[in-house]
């Protein structure tokens, strides 16, 4: 009872670290909004360190909790150092006497001053050396791929040993992993090749939900909703769709009417059909990564807006009510969560089932 | 930012509240009438409802 007791205050005490790095960062010199918009960037955005959470001392030094990772730029050969140079920003970092500036969570080749040249633009000018850095969205991306990596060859090697029969974690993801062959693969792909998409979706369903789940925990990470991760995604989904393509798919983008007409009255049809066609190749996985990523960036801003609305009140009556918003929020996240997964899924799969039947009837081909 | 990209921006959203509302409706009137058919039906609503959702999303991004 007692272990079970002081569990659980841990566990709450986990949760409470968003609110409590919220409550940090008190500077009477900027007001609140600004500060909460500028905390809520700041949290959408992939970071060189690992940090959970910061505040500001008495005698008004930013004192960080976390850990460095890695920094690696190819600036005429590898460049390797930790993150904790920078001091979360706050100074140069000086390796074989190169200097370089966090600015604007980017790395930029700087003087010993550390000064940023800028053109018209605002933008900065300064050479930016190719950044290969473990971030805090790539230690994610290698601790989910690491996770789904042993549990799913666990649970390979438990039905081996157990002649096909579910034990332990099995017993949840055997539903979801059938569920995604009977309800997901096999309606759109067909019966006869969905086995060769089978590794593509089920890594990408899990994928990305672990992602999602991972998002919306304390951690503050944001892997899913940034946007190279979903496109990098996409683009796995764009080679597949097209590299399986049948002759049928290729001939319904560049001859989509086929011999139901002479070739006169096709030439003015295809002026236009053929370019709308050729486009839909590229919105469909567009869109599969700008809804993931949309999707994801939003729930968080909500949730960290709703959080910061506590301090915009301040009074008895904001915090109740953020923590009920927030709370709401947040189930309805976890359900996004799997939703966004399932969608990428559902929409990936029904790209291949375009690209690998193999038909003729025409007038189900048009239905999309 | 202008203010026509925010009105434009909400108007989109408008429209795409309508159109996923419209979908859930009609998906419940199906649902209503033929349970049996209710996993189907919710996959082709949810299909339906995340593309229209995605234009609201790049109304969205046009103002950000």
């Amino acid at each position: 009872m007692q272990r079970k007791l002081s569990f659980k205050a841990s566990l709450l005490f986990i949760f409470l670290i968003p609110f409590l790095s919220m409550a940090g960062g008190d500077t009477p010199k900027t007001d609140k909004k600004s500060e909460i918009k500028a905390y809520i960037q700041h949290h959408l955005q992939d970071s060189y360190d690992f940090s959970l959470f910061s505040y500001t001392t008495e005698d008004g030094s930013h004192k960080y909790i976390g850990a460095p990772l890695p920094v690696i730029l190819w600036d005429n050969g590898l460049v390797v150092f930790a993150s904790s140079k920078f001091h979360y920003g706050e100074t140069l970092a000086e390796v074989d006497g190169n200097f370089y500036k966090l600015y604007h969570n980017k790395i930029y080749k700087t003087d010993a001053l550390g000064t940023i040249n800028y053109d018209d633009h605002q933008h900065p000018t300064n050479l930016k050396p190719l950044d290969l850095s473990i971030t805090k969205g790539v230690v994610m991306i290698l601790i989910t791929a690491l996770l789904m990596f042993f549990l799913f060859r666990g649970l390979a090697r438990s039905y081996a040993q157990n002649k096909g029969i579910a034990t332990g974690i099995g017993r949840f993801f055997e539903p979801i992993v059938l569920y995604i062959r009977d309800d997901i693969a096999i309606p759109n792909i067909g019966q006869k090749k969905h086995m060769r998409y089978m590794p593509f979706l089920l890594t990408v369903f899990f994928f990305v939900w672990f992602l999602n789940i991972f998002g919306l925990t304390p951690l503050g990470v944001n892997v899913t909703g940034n946007i190279a991760v979903t496109t990098a995604l996409a683009i796995m989904t764009f080679l597949i769709t097209n590299f399986t393509g049948t002759k049928d798919y290729w001939k319904h983008i560049f001859d989509p009417l086929g011999d139901s007409m002479p070739w006169y009255g096709k030439v003015p049809l295809y002026i236009i059909l053929i370019p709308i066609e050729v486009l839909g190749v590229f919105i469909k996985p567009f869109s599969l990564l700008i809804r993931l990523y949309a999707n994801m960036q939003a729930g968080h801003i909500v949730l960290m807006s709703l959080i910061g609305l506590m301090f915009i009140f301040k009074s008895w009556l904001g915090s109740p009510l953020s923590f009920g918003l927030a709370f709401a929020i947040s189930l309805i996240e976890i359900l996004v969560a799997l939703l966004q997964a399932y969608i990428f899924t559902m929409l990936s799969a029904l790209y291949f089932g375009f690209a690998s039947e193999e038909h003729d009837h025409h007038d189900e081909a048009h239905a999309h | 930012m202008e203010i026509p990209v925010m009105v434009g921006a909400g108007l989109v959203v408008i429209g795409v509240g309508l159109g996923i509302g419209r979908i859930g409706g009609s998906a419940m009137d199906a649902i209503a009438r033929q349970p049996e058919s209710y996993g189907k039906i919710q996959t082709a609503m949810l299909i339906a409802a995340a593309l229209i959702e995605g234009i609201g999303f790049a109304a969205l991004f046009a103002v950000s």
